[in-house]
């Protein structure tokens, strides 16, 4: 547009900066304040968890899942988990599967807590972060209650969990529950339907449904552009297939299917799920032994697995492969953000910067996941 | 369809193109590497396969008197029916047509792949590391690697050696 | 007490008239600049806490009065202002180190000559001229040249954008903001301030005072147009995409640390403030009393101004938490495409209601 051409300008977002969820440096180049290209720099959080993995036994590769994403630790684990009990095939309590589903959804929406109120911090609405964070606080309050850890639990292991359920556990999560089922009324009325936040984030970085596909975008980037994936209902793991939830998805509703609103939403909607798988498995959760099932040496069968669960991410995959010894001869992590993140160039040209960024906080990355 | 019918679609297109190898499990097949590109477009645009998911790729060093191998898991979202393709890559010079036209995730796996392990994909447009910086030496994945003594100044620390599991 | 006043004094002490300019200049312009370090000070701890308390926390807390652990963390704007003051002075070395210096004085100077001329009460103001509402719009474009300044000189592109950003919305905002302060001096016939002032006393059918924004719907119009323009100009949420914490750092004040940072950090509290003086003594009556006739004396006319501006600066800062923050293009299209045709058509409108109602 108009007569005078200027030269492109080249930009660089990170590797140290207040909005990149992570050290993640973006090379942008821009013509004025429209992008043209996109080129993202990986590898500064890399800590070779998949070389250590192979010199490690099977029992002590469960920390080191914990530390990828370490925003959503219990599902990382239970990925990893469901694997090998599938590569073993092993048979769990029980008590141990639904304790597994809470702390799994607890986590989830604690995930999404995090996501959401970083995601208005970016567009530049300072206190919904803050409300968000005070209700994620009572979960982490819960989870340091059950294990002792806040962020890095190393909870679910092979078999079973590392720690029984405190006494009052039923009656401390329930009541955490009602408290914050009322809250997501305020984060509504503050961010999610206030104009400006609207204005800011609908029509923006829109993911057509076959780019998503793809690009192996997944989880609620996913959702939001309108497909109905969920690993939870469409591959079921674990004993998802006997609560009853819905699987929301985009619908365009202030602008295109599958901005970066729609995303946001399904974040939102998504939370409200999770209490009500939480409120269901609290109510049928068996007493028992947690440590019955779990096998005394870990030496599986010599072959090769590959199974993904649904992380707060999107697709959470590892592949294992074992030759008979009690270590892996090869673990690799697929992680949801690393696909998520490839899809950045093509979304976000033609649009500003300020628009990257709305872009890129409503992918919700995590660096460690990426990186490994 | 089950893995062995998709395996036998497979073979019926392109002949020759599947290898028997029986320490794989039933839902892996290992395909001959010369035809990959035309295989993989096949697998997706064919309306009975149709594989719209590349959903993660593996590479896999099976020893020292192993080739190199790289693991393809596919899934389709229209029939959800899975496969997983196995091609083996000779040690001396890994490589094997790139896949990133047909899955444009196939684009950083493959670029992780060739960090990790050195296997060339051959038509990939911006085949570079990834997650390594990008003038260091060496693939790190591989059984046999040895770190390099220094980088740019700084001392690289070796991996220790573990003596027993129990 | 007026720097006019201040002239005469001296000169019945001095001879020679030049020296009793200086004289009384200086010692005018004194107060002005306690009020100024003042305002900061408090303005600063106020934000904290107000800020705290809405975001569901308690800012800061311990150093009481008496120094010792209380809920008031009084002392604590004091700790930061020492601090600022004593630490080191980077200029970065590729920096246009003249223009990296001056810059925030040329801010601090728009800000300060703002303030000269509010009336803070029927005999306190240090400036009584004929032109006052004209002469803070002209001396609050000034501080443009500043932030331009500090961007470029910085040699770094984000300041770069922050600082061409910035130009763009306080060039852009003066428009409403100057169409709606043209309200009442279409209403009282004068751009003096005490006179716009003197001339909203009274009071409406015996309740309401007399002040512009009571008087008819387009001027209550009118005030929040100028209220929402003066936010912009001062680049306060949710206009602060200059300084936007999450894209550009910290925008065009990035470079700068110690005691430059405290000028501008000055400069902004003093602007927030001229243009809520410039709002109160336009619109909402200035010195006068809310309720008609009662409390009337000067030094209640000093308290009823200051209320005002507290008043409208807690409302920026409410704001400021409350809000995400609007895009580039979208604050442009508010301004032109929104604001401007709702300015004129007030303009229009307080015409045709004084022609036909009086």
């Amino acid at each position: 547009m108009g007569v005078v051409q200027g030269d492109q300008m080249v930009l660089n977002i990170g590797p140290q900066h207040p909005s990149t969820h992570g050290v993640l440096r973006l090379e942008v180049t821009t013509d004025g304040e429209i992008v043209s290209k996109i080129t993202p720099h990986l590898g500064y959080l890399h800590r070779c968890f998949e070389k250590h993995a192979e010199n490690v036994t099977y029992e002590q590769v469960i920390p080191f899942t914990d530390r990828c994403d370490y925003l959503a630790s219990m599902n990382s684990n239970f990925g990893y988990v469901v694997a090998m009990e599938e590569l073993m095939d092993i048979e769990i309590s029980e008590r141990v599967q639904y304790i597994r589903v809470i702390m799994a959804e607890l986590n989830r929406i604690a995930s999404h807590l995090l996501a959401l109120g970083v995601y208005g911090l970016d567009i530049g609405a300072f206190t919904p972060f803050l409300y968000m964070l005070r209700d994620r606080e009572r979960i982490l309050d819960i989870f340091e209650y059950t294990c002792g850890a806040r962020l890095l639990y190393n909870y679910m292991w092979i078999g079973g969990v590392s720690h029984d359920l405190p006494k009052d556990f039923v009656k401390i999560c329930v009541e955490f529950l009602d408290y914050f089922e009322p809250q997501i009324e305020e984060y509504n009325n503050l961010l999610t339907f206030n104009k400006i936040f609207i204005e800011r984030t609908a029509d923006v970085g829109v993911i057509p449904a076959e780019v998503a596909v793809s690009y192996g975008v997944s989880g609620p980037n996913l959702r939001g552009s309108g497909v109905k994936w969920d690993v939870r209902k469409d591959e079921p793991y674990s004993i998802y297939d006997r609560f009853d939830f819905d699987i929301p998805t985009g619908s365009g509703e202030f602008g295109t299917l599958g901005d970066c609103f729609d995303r946001y939403w399904v974040r939102m909607l998504e939370v409200t799920q999770s209490v009500r798988i939480i409120r269901q498995a609290l109510k049928d959760l068996p007493g028992g032994d947690v440590f019955e099932t779990m096998p005394k040496k870990i030496r599986p069968p010599v072959g090769s697995v590959y199974r993904r669960t649904e992380s707060p991410r999107g697709d959470l995959g590892y592949y294992i492969v074992s030759d008979g010894t009690p270590s892996p001869t090869r673990v690799k992590m697929r992680s949801p953000a690393f696909t998520a993140l490839s899809c950045l160039d093509e979304v976000s040209s033609g649009w500003m910067i300020s628009d990257v960024l709305a872009i890129l906080g409503s992918l919700d990355i995590v660096l460690g996941e990426i990186d490994r | 369809m089950t893995p062995e019918q998709i395996k036998e679609r497979i073979s019926d297109q392109f002949k020759n193109s599947v290898i028997t190898n029986e320490s794989l499990g039933e839902h892996q097949v290992e395909i001959n590497g010369e035809d990959w590109l035309n295989i993989a477009t096949f697998m997706k645009n064919d309306p009975k396969l149709s594989f719209d998911q590349l959903e993660c790729i593996t590479g896999i060093d099976t020893g020292e008197e192993g080739p190199l191998q790289t693991h393809y898991n596919f899934h389709s979202m229209e029939h959800r029916h899975k496969i997983e393709v196995v091609i083996s890559h000779d040690r001396k010079d890994p490589k094997v047509s790139s896949i990133e036209q047909v899955w444009r995730i196939g684009d950083w796996f493959e670029r992780e792949t060739y960090d990790m392990f050195g296997i060339e994909y051959t038509g990939h447009r911006d085949l570079r590391r990834i997650l390594c910086p990008d003038d260091w030496e060496g693939w790190p994945l591989r059984k046999d690697y040895e770190g390099q003594e220094s980088f740019h100044g700084i001392v690289v620390p070796k991996i220790k050696e573990e003596e027993g599991w129990e | 007490m007026t720097v006019d006043y201040l002239i005469e004094l001296f000169s019945k002490l001095f001879d020679s008239p030049f020296i009793s300019f200086i004289l009384a200049v200086s010692i005018a312009g004194i107060p002005l600049f306690v009020l100024m370090a003042l305002n900061a000070t408090v303005a600063v701890y106020v934000e904290r806490k107000v800020s705290a308390f809405m975001m569901d926390r308690i800012g800061p807390m311990g150093q009481g009065p008496g120094l010792h652990a209380g809920p008031w963390g009084v002392l604590q704007t004091i700790a930061d202002a020492v601090k600022l003051l004593i630490k080191e002075d980077t200029i970065p070395s590729s920096a246009d180190k003249l223009l990296f210096k001056v810059a925030p004085f040329i801010i601090f100077i728009g800000a300060f000559l703002g303030i000269a001329v509010l009336p803070f009460s029927s005999v306190i103001q240090v400036v009584d001229i004929n032109i006052g509402v004209f002469y803070i719009i002209a001396v609050g474009s000034v501080g443009v040249h500043g932030i331009v300044m500090a961007g470029w000189a910085s040699n770094n592109k984000w300041s770069l954008y922050g600082a061409m950003r910035s130009a763009a919305q306080i060039i852009s905002y003066e428009i409403p903001a100057g169409l709606s302060i043209i309200i009442p001096i279409m209403m009282t016939g004068t751009m003096n301030l005490q006179s716009m002032i003197e001339f909203q006393s009274g009071s409406i059918w015996g309740i309401l005072p007399n002040w512009i924004i009571f008087n008819n719907p387009f001027s209550f119009l009118a005030f929040f147009i100028f209220f929402i323009s003066a936010v912009a100009e001062t680049n306060r949420t949710p206009f602060d995409i200059p300084e936007a914490e999450s894209e550009l750092v910290a925008g065009w004040m990035t470079e700068y640390s110690g005691f430059r940072w405290a000028v501008f950090f000055l400069s902004e509290y003093a602007n927030m403030f001229v243009v809520s003086g410039l709002a109160a003594a336009g619109f909402l009556g200035g010195w006068l009393s809310p309720i008609p006739g009662l409390f009337n004396s000067p030094i209640w006319g000093l308290f009823w101004f200051f209320s005002k501006i507290i008043f409208l600066i807690f409302v920026m800062m409410w704001f400021r938490w409350t809000f995400p923050r609007l895009r580039v293009d979208q604050l442009m299209h508010v301004c032109w495409k929104v604001f401007i045709p709702i300015a004129m058509l007030n303009i229009f409108g307080v015409g045709i209601w004084k022609l036909i109602i009086g």
